[in-house]
């Protein structure tokens, strides 16, 4: 149903012409995130520079009952920014600005559209950090990271973003700015930071950020320990958690995703072994040394073909550009790949490395491995080309095999990307139903009329969204929602 | 469905399917930097292209002013970990909206003029006479004072890159300038359109610079037009001319051709991709270098110059030709000078070729954020490699009051090899 032209009207009363994209053109490049796989273009986007804006168009489409759909940078891989009904899209990438730097109390103010790594670089100097490092964090903003409550490769030590935000500013379902949280951490009432963190934009829409600001540590120390056959580099992780050591990162990274990073970006990752485990030890620099003897040694008891320490920051910094844009690299494999989320149990990951061995064979697909491996949270990248049918079929099929016995061994649907679109419909796997209802009913406290970024996160059944008659869904055949 | 493109060059549909919508190339776009929108990004602009390749869009006007209002700058690729040949899928496609006279006449005109004055390079020199002779006549003051060209806004942005003097009238450069000292080779050297006219000491500096370094200078008559401008935009049989044309007179005597224009580096390089199964040109291409590569390891007696540098890299340099490192050697190893980073320095500043004159709004937000980084630096010298960035900048400091000398790496490296130093 297209907006009529009253309505965009007001959308350019509160956002000026400038702040409207309504063309075909200019939406249609909107209708994906990462996750190419469903498409739905927003019937508009509004990319507001104020929570006052925000709120406004909130309380606008509330009126008219039109669907909200939130967007930072666009990176998300699990479809949570796309329109499955039309609506109207929320870009925060005009909000960027970092609004208060608070050393003293270690924390910062920042609007939802800055990008991840803008604010460690704006602090750096000072000698301080923002610690969660999603592998996008070169791009993806700290409003989405809040929303989807993203996880990367140092929240093995530091945890994940929900442990680093302090307090929240939201426009609720509601059109209501509500304030979450906040600079002083011991607060009472209910923890409703927590709710909102990882909420992916159905109790609102994200327009400030307090985050936590940590001090960098005295020293790095970072290696790569090269192993012939990805079960020996699954044991050696299994080992180094078992022995009670919280390395800052702990990554795996298999032959095939190794053999795109280094066609794309050249990091220096050894060619020709099985897996690679990218370590990395963090903190006092004694206790660093002592550290990296025990894991050596763990390592050592898995038959290593190599084990490497960076040499300086910039080798170190290297490795790093390799492994976090890694995802990116895939298109130097294939031109369509699916990314599964999943996590077992850590003493489980060897046995799910050689399910996921044998479902790759089984459907004849090729998967590529990086994950964070010391958290128990694969990224299986299924490599197809959407151009040939059976293929897309069987890479669609090997990712929920995955997925499912990822469950079969205890563990969970997602690790960090989300639930989004893909996922609503294997949340009964892990949750009753009644589990279900009960965050349907507090979806709706902040968004009574279900217009807050419908079809996500959880399954429609359970929310009864208000999705409005004639919503266009473009979903691919076989996915439900 | 049918694409939308037919079949004359259209960009590369593996190229286009090799984007997995990561959005890393987003902060590195400077269109994304300042509007935030998606279609005006790389991603949003592949994704646009692809569109139009699998028959889901028409080259329609929104179409052509999401594609017009990229730089061309090819920092995207620089951030692509999976390699999409943005620069090839922009020129292809834009060789398909050219080629069907699908954008406006106005616009048409207008780039149709430009490119139709580079390769000429007298034609060039009386258009920029004229510019002069206005500048001069106080017509220039009475008119900007009156506002009179402010409806025409291109115009007034062509006017005001001039710079307010005029380049002493340089000698003409020899046919071939020896080599002193040890012979290291020889290089073929390309003069540029806007270089040999309004920089011609970049050229004489370039040309003294490669001697003192040991290389024979050939610099051939008539060697024309590079065809890079008319490259970006889609005149891409008339971009093959020209290139044809040059790499003939350049033969095959040279060890190197040697350019000190980023964007005729860039376009040159690329002339094995454009010119199809021509051994020649793959040939020219792989032997293509910036002047700044090969004085990086000459060993030149330079002087002291107390100066504060800082360099700004040129996106057809830093990103087309994956130069960095070496202007920055040659600038550090002048004695004295400090050289200081710019930050964003390689951000385009908003000259992109003739992108100044067609976008002149865009071209000076960006221009705005180059100079207030070059202003936070301190430096008294600002040095970068390429002509357009060179007027683009300079202008910025003239109108802004910025105290800081515009001037090629060749230019600073001359000064501190100055006369008595280049015969001992």
């Amino acid at each position: 149903m297209p907006l009529t032209r009253q309505f965009l009207r007001e959308l350019e009363q509160i956002v000026g012409p400038e702040g409207v994209v309504a063309t075909p053109e200019g939406r249609l490049t909107y209708e994906c995130d990462m996750h190419t796989f469903y498409k739905g273009a927003p019937d508009a986007v509004c990319l507001p520079t104020s929570t006052e804006q925000v709120a406004a168009l909130v309380r606008l489409c509330l009126r008219e009952g039109v669907p909200v759909v939130p967007r930072g940078s666009g990176t998300g891989v699990i479809g949570g920014a796309m329109a499955p009904h039309g609506g109207v899209m929320i870009s925060t990438t005009r909000m960027n600005r970092i609004l208060e730097v608070d050393l003293p109390n270690r924390c910062a103010t920042v609007e939802p559209g800055l990008i991840n790594l803008w604010l460690t670089n704006a602090v750096k100097d000072q000698g301080f950090f923002f610690a969660p490092d999603p592998s996008s964090q070169m791009v993806s903003s700290i409003g989405g990271n809040a929303s989807t409550n993203a996880g990367g490769p140092h929240c093995l030590k530091y945890g994940i973003t929900v442990n680093h935000v302090l307090g929240l500013e939201v426009v609720t379902g509601a059109g209501e700015v509500v304030r979450l949280g906040g600079k002083v951490q011991d607060r009472p009432g209910y923890d409703l930071t927590g709710i909102a963190v990882g909420s992916e934009g159905t109790l609102g829409i994200v327009t400030g950020v307090t985050v936590r600001l940590l001090h960098a540590p005295e020293a790095v120390k970072t290696a790569l320990a090269a192993f012939a056959s990805l079960d020996d580099a699954s044991e050696t992780v299994s080992g180094i958690i078992a022995a009670g050591i919280i390395p800052a990162a702990l990554e795996l990274l298999d032959e095939t995703i190794i053999r795109a990073i280094e066609a794309g970006i050249g990091a220096g990752y050894p060619k020709g072994a099985g897996a690679v485990l990218l370590i990395e030890l963090d903190g006092p620099r004694a206790e660093i040394e002592a550290q990296a003897l025990r894991v050596t040694e763990l390592c050592r008891a898995h038959r290593p073909l190599d084990i490497r320490v960076a040499r300086d920051e910039a080798e170190r910094a290297l490795l790093w550009k390799g492994r976090k844009e890694a995802a990116g690299a895939i298109g130097r494999l294939a031109p369509n790949w699916v990314l599964q989320d999943a996590v077992v149990p850590r003493s489980k990951l060897p046995q799910i490395m050689r399910e996921v061995q044998a479902i790759a064979a089984q459907h004849q697909v090729l998967i590529a491995n990086v994950f964070h491996a010391g958290d128990g949270n694969l990224h299986p990248l299924i490599c197809f080309d959407d151009r040939q049918p059976d293929q897309v079929a069987r890479a669609i099929e090997a990712n929920e095999q995955v997925l499912r016995a990822c469950l079969a061994l205890g563990g969970s649907v997602t690790g960090e990307h989300g639930v989004g679109l893909d996922k609503p419909k294997s949340l009964s796997l892990q949750y009753a139903a009644s589990d279900l209802e009960f965050m349907a009913r507090l979806r709706r406290v902040f968004d009574p009329k279900g217009i807050m970024n419908p079809g996500k996160l959880l399954p429609s059944h359970a929310c009864g969204e208000a999705v409005r008659p004639g919503g266009k869904m473009a979903l691919p055949e076989g996915a439900w929602v | 469905m049918p694409g939308a493109f037919d079949l004359m060059d259209p960009p590369d549909t593996d190229g286009l399917r090799a984007c997995v919508h990561c959005g890393i190339c987003l902060p590195q776009c400077p269109t994304y930097r300042l509007l935030g929108e998606e279609m005006d990004s790389p991603r949003g602009r592949v994704y646009l292209m692809r569109a139009a390749a699998e028959g889901r869009l028409a080259l329609t006007p929104t179409f052509i002013h999401h594609l017009d209002l990229c730089l061309g700058c090819r920092a995207c690729e620089t951030a692509c970990p999976s390699g999409v040949p943005f620069g090839r899928l922009l020129e292809a496609t834009r060789g398909q909206i050219e080629r069907r006279g699908a954008r406006p006449l106005s616009e048409r005109l207008t780039s149709a003029l430009l490119l139709s004055l580079l390769p000429h390079p007298r034609r060039l020199a009386l258009a920029v006479g004229a510019a002069r002779l206005y500048q001069r006549s106080g017509l220039q003051r009475l008119v900007s004072a009156g506002r009179l060209l402010a409806p025409f806004a291109r115009l007034r942005a062509m006017e005001a890159l001039l710079p307010p003097s005029p380049p002493g009238a340089a000698a003409p450069l020899p046919e071939i300038v020896p080599a002193r000292g040890r012979k290291r080779g020889t290089v073929g050297l390309l003069l540029g359109c806007v270089q040999r006219l309004l920089f011609p000491r970049v050229n004489a500096e370039t040309a003294r610079l490669l001697t003192r370094a040991g290389y024979d200078v050939l610099i051939p008559r008539d060697q024309g037009c590079c065809g890079a401008l008319h490259l970006h935009a889609g005149q891409i049989d008339e971009a093959r001319t020209l290139a044809v044309r040059l790499l003939t007179h350049f033969g095959r005597a040279v060890d190197w051709v040697v350019t000190n224009a980023a964007g005729c580096g860039s376009a040159m390089r690329e002339y094995g991709h454009w010119l199809g199964d021509n051994r020649d040109a793959e040939v020219f291409s792989s032997k293509v270098r910036d002047v700044s590569e090969l004085l990086a390891d000459a060993d030149l007696p330079l002087q002291r110059l107390d100066l504060t540098v800082t360099y700004h890299d040129p996106c057809h340099l830093a990103h087309g030709q994956k130069v960095r490192r070496e202007p920055r050697r040659l600038l550090a190893a002048i004695p004295g000078v400090k050289l200081v980073e710019l930050a964003d320095s390689d951000v385009c500043c908003g000259s992109a070729g003739v992108y100044n004159l067609l976008e002149p709004e865009m071209a000076d937000r960006l221009l705005a954020l180059k100079l207030e980084r070059i202003a936070a630096t301190g430096a008294g010298v600002l040095a970068t490699g390429n002509p357009g960035c060179l007027l683009q900048i300079a202008r910025g400091c003239r109108e802004r009051g910025l105290a800081v000398e515009v001037l090629h790496p060749v230019e600073l490296l001359g000064r501190a090899l100055p006369e008595r130093a280049r015969d001992g």
